[in-house]
């Protein structure tokens, strides 16, 4: 099966918490924090969309989407 | 149906506090649901009082909010008037051992075709923070401020004990097992029981000083380990998780209808 290739991290501002486990288990540090404690994708270029943040998020705020 | 379609995601955000592991039991029951590509109308969820019990409201399937500890009592007369439908019944500790406890053991004795979920954070979050009888030796407690000297169950042994014919143990770091379980849970017919061990960062966390969130669900990565691996000899402390039980004895459901056939032949 081919990599799958992210095309956009759907990020719900309303739902998300800001509890920051996305970001500590994401394996390519691609999430952060900002200042409203939001989750935001900075370096989503090396993002290899294996989905760890939204699965294990408790909000179910962030979603990956991947070009099929 | 993508996991959305089975939320009534009027309720979000849900009333959970930030980094609850509760929500992320619903993240992968939802994808349980999802990979089974089951029909919402096929599945009930039952549950009691606490923060746990609020789970139900967040699903769209049949839903009951029912009593507290009586969930399983509740959902033994759903599946006995409509045996065709999956019910799932998600509680928290106390709910499940403490206030449901003879609810939980006799479920388990029936093999009643039920899956029932203890979301396991060691407190009663909704109350707060009351220990729970399974918040365990030396832990701290709003009703325990000097020390909790009350041992806790061990979830997996007494659902062993009392007959379940399917257990199983998992963490919220493990949430692609977390979803496999439930899969094979829903998926086979008896009494199966999954306990989920999750985080109350807001509680338990905080009157134990066991960090934020993020520090709870890494240390259940670091204090578990596959059942009957190598590690556990070396240090017995380690908490094991997966599939304990899995065998066949009949279901409840299916026996009661020899007893109605039975009494039918007698008229």
């Amino acid at each position: 099966m081919a990599k799958p290739k992210l095309k956009e991290h759907h990020i719900n501002r309303d739902w998300c918490k800001g509890c920051g486990i996305c970001v500590e288990f994401c394996p390519k540090k691609v999430l952060e924090l900002d200042k409203q404690d939001k989750v935001v994708a900075v370096h989503f270029t090396n993002c290899i969309c294996c989905k760890l943040c939204e699965l294990r998020c408790p909000d179910l705020a962030i979603e990956i989407e991947t070009e099929l | 149906m993508a996991i959305k379609d089975y939320i009534r995601e009027r309720f979000f955000p849900h009333i959970w506090c930030p980094g609850c592991g509760h929500g992320m039991v619903l993240n992968a029951l939802l994808r349980a649901f999802e990979d089974l590509a089951i029909s919402k109308n096929e599945i009930v969820m039952v549950s009691g009082i606490g923060c746990s019990a609020r789970i139900s409201g967040y699903v769209d399937v049949h839903t009951l909010h029912t009593i507290h500890g009586r969930a399983l009592a509740f959902a033994t007369g759903v599946k006995m008037s409509r045996p065709e439908l999956n019910l799932i019944v998600p509680m928290g500790d106390g709910d499940a051992l403490a206030i449901g406890g003879n609810h939980f053991i006799h479920a388990a004795r029936r093999n009643i075709d039920i899956t029932a979920i203890v979301m396991n954070n060691r407190i009663y979050g909704m109350t707060g923070g009351q220990y729970s009888p399974l918040s365990g030796y030396g832990t701290l407690a709003t009703t325990a401020p000097f020390i909790n000297i009350d041992h806790a169950f061990d979830v997996v042994e007494l659902a062993k004990a009392a007959g379940a014919t399917f257990v199983a143990r998992t963490t919220t770091y493990h949430v692609k097992q977390m979803s496999e379980l439930f899969k094979e849970a829903i998926l086979r017919e008896g009494f199966s029981v999954i306990e989920v061990l999750t985080q109350c960062p807001t509680y338990f966390g905080r009157k134990n000083k066991a960090g934020s969130a993020v520090d709870m669900v890494k240390s259940f990565k670091d204090n578990t380990t596959p059942v009957g691996s190598k590690a556990k000899l070396e240090s017995p402390g380690l908490i094991e998780r997966g599939i304990f039980v899995q065998k066949d004895l009949p279901e409840y459901t299916r026996e009661y209808d020899k007893v109605i056939e039975r009494a039918m032949k007698k008229r």
